[in-house]
């Protein structure tokens, strides 16, 4: 098993009121360790659902999910937790920090989820912000902060466990372009220094051309997996 | 071990990050708390000032007064008619049940010592009077035998009528007088307040029982006395103490099968164990109208908690997505309320115990700190937090992460 992910036959169906309504049609997907990978599609395509069944905040109607060697397919939600907590970083479109504590803390908290010593979490937190240029603002409050700081400091709290993979779910929605250049530049960085496997969920195409490869989604199935830079030509 | 410091400190993190939130949260906890303790200590702090004021008295005592005179269809008062005879007294003593028995004769009556003089209650009993009444000499000696014998005019004054007489001087060995004739002070007794209908029990003078029957008390009653104080062996025996006095005075008196008694039995014990009783009943009665306040302060821990689980939706969203799981996020919460309702607990107790000390300071109530009402406030309090806290803490740890995240 040498792919970090492999999603084999994923059905996500929701029950609604109006029935049921099929989102993710059957869906193939590998991902090898230390790939950058976008995902892109137009509204309803199911990347949203795709990207949760990624980051095992849901779990798949079928098919199996094996990541990081293990089929978290059918886990239940504290095995689920425990998988978060130990494979997955997720940075957020709104950045998702919590306001009323300090950075340090804002990305010290995954550490207390794991019961690392109080010392240790705030070493490794400031050293993780210095990686990401906050080394002067570790005791700032978040709201205290710009955007794109903010997005940043939740980098900071999504490398700080040392994750196999990143999850980003439309990182520069909230940012103007130039900011979001720099995080997606930052995004670069990490993926090659670290050799994290990198998945980005957006729907800008000139986010989508810092990854390598880009995957396409239209109505649950994927109709598009290969280069970003030939997409981008497909397209044009 | 590790993950309930961890959570011990998230709790704090989040408590400390918004302070008016958990503070109000608190004082629900801190006046319920405070309440108890306070209403507790008001409760038996009256419950022993009572059970004082009766045991002043005399312990195990048991008084027998001349009963109503029935004459055709007239029945007088009781009391009316003296029945109790000096030798009613010296035949209890052969009781097996009691430890010693003092015939009593009262009359008001007028002191003289020199330009002052007082009206007081004279006691005309024996020595054993002093013991019934576990009544103490301050200074002086009680009555020698042949001056109980032989009716000599000596007197031993209550220290409300020695000070009006003779001030800050001593009375010991002066003379008074007592409807004309003088009377030697061999004593005085200790100071023992007021009497729980509030009269002062110091406002008296004792003198032989021979003495007060020849002196003051009219010869139609010769021999005659108003009242048998009788004190019991232990308290277990006052029952059968009654009940064997009753026998020898209706033997002695010649009171047929199924006629009244001409005299009563009053056990002071049966009167202090109502008096408990009742106070008893306060104590609890006021203590309970405190934990109901506790448990009201328990609802608004609820209350707020369960606004909080909601308000911090997307925080609860943020925390499982990076690695919480349902049992931390539970932790979390339940430890918050839990800290919150302890804390609580102990700033009331503080208040509670500090305004029963400024009660007993500035308005004169006796109150009574014990431990008990301080442990089970801050038990309850504790209790309160856990299972208050325990449904908002469910309902934010049975979130699902997708939902949280995406709340608004």
């Amino acid at each position: 098993m040498s792919d970090i992910i492999r999603l084999a036959a994923i059905k996500k169906v929701y029950d609604t009121d109006a029935g049921p309504v099929p989102v993710l049609n059957g869906l193939e997907l590998s991902i090898a360790p230390g790939e950058f990978v976008t995902i892109m599609g137009p509204s309803g395509s199911g990347k949203s659902t795709l990207m949760n069944i990624l980051g095992c905040l849901d779990t798949p109607t079928s098919g199996e999910y094996w990541l990081d060697g293990e089929n978290v397919a059918s886990l239940d939600e504290d095995r689920l937790a425990e998988v978060r907590s130990r494979v997955l970083g997720f940075v957020f479109q709104g950045f998702n920090l919590l306001p009323r504590i300090d950075l340090k803390a804002n990305v010290a908290l995954p550490l207390v989820y794991q019961c690392v010593a109080k010392a240790k979490r705030l070493q490794r937190a400031i050293t993780v912000l210095e990686r990401v240029g906050l080394a002067r603002q570790v005791n700032s409050l978040p709201p205290k902060i710009s955007g794109g700081q903010q997005q940043r400091v939740a980098i900071a709290r999504a490398l700080v466990t040392q994750p196999r993979v990143i999850l980003a779910d439309e990182p520069t929605g909230n940012l103007d372009t130039v900011t979001g250049q720099e995080i997606m530049t930052l995004f670069q960085d990490i993926n090659k220094e670290s050799g994290v496997t990198m998945i980005v969920v957006t729907h800008d195409a000139r986010v989508a051309h810092y990854a390598r490869r880009l995957v396409y989604l239209r109505d649950g199935l994927i109709t598009y997996d290969g280069s970003a830079a030939d997409f981008q030509e497909a397209l044009a | 071990m590790t993950l309930w410091l961890s959570m011990l400190g998230e709790a704090l993190q989040a408590m400390s990050a918004n302070k008016l939130r958990t503070f109000l949260t608190a004082l629900g906890i801190i006046i319920g708390a405070g309440a108890v303790v306070l209403m507790v200590a008001l409760g038996q702090g009256t419950q022993t000032a009572v059970t004082k004021s009766i045991s002043a008295l005399g312990s195990n005592l048991l008084i027998v007064r001349s009963g109503s005179a029935q004459q055709g269809g007239f029945r007088g008062g009781a009391g009316g008619l003296p029945t109790l005879k000096t030798s009613d007294a010296q035949a209890l003593l052969d009781l097996t049940s009691l430890n010693t028995a003092a015939p009593v004769v009262q009359q008001g009556a007028q002191l003289v010592y020199g330009p002052n003089n007082w009206g007081t209650q004279i006691v005309g009993s024996t020595d054993a009077y002093l013991d019934i009444r576990d009544w103490t000499l301050q200074s002086g000696r009680p009555f020698t035998d042949t001056e109980m014998n032989s009716g000599m005019r000596v007197a031993i004054l209550g220290q409300t009528v020695a000070e009006q007489l003779f001030g800050s001087a001593d009375p010991i060995d002066q003379s008074v007088r007592i409807q004309k004739s003088p009377y030697q002070v061999i004593g005085v007794l200790a100071q023992k307040g007021q009497s729980m209908a509030g009269s002062d029990q110091d406002d008296t003078v004792l003198i032989p029982l021979v003495t007060a029957q020849r002196q003051l008390v009219g010869s139609q009653f010769k021999g005659t006395v108003s009242m048998i104080m009788a004190k019991a062996n232990s308290a277990q025996q006052l029952a059968s103490g009654e009940a064997q006095i009753a026998d020898l005075l209706r033997q002695r008196h010649r009171i047929a099968e199924g006629a009244d008694d001409d005299f009563s039995v009053t056990n002071m014990a049966s009167i202090a164990s109502t008096m408990a009783q009742i106070t008893g009943m306060l104590s609890i009665l006021l203590g309970s109208i405190a934990g109901i306040s506790l448990l009201v302060g328990g609802i608004g821990i609820m209350n707020i908690m369960m606004v909080s689980v909601t308000e911090r939706t997307r925080e609860i969203g943020i925390r499982m997505a990076i690695g919480a799981s349902r049992k931390t996020v539970l932790l979390q919460f339940l430890l918050e309320a839990v800290i919150i309702t302890t804390t609580g607990g102990l700033i009331g107790i503080l208040i509670g115990v500090g305004a029963a000390l400024g009660v007993q300071r500035f308005g004169g109530i006796a109150v009574a700190i014990t431990p008990q009402p301080i442990l089970l406030a801050f038990g309850v309090s504790t209790l309160v937090g856990l299972f208050f806290g325990l449904y908002p803490a469910r309902k934010a740890s049975m979130m699902k992460p997708i939902e949280a995240l995406r709340y608004q």
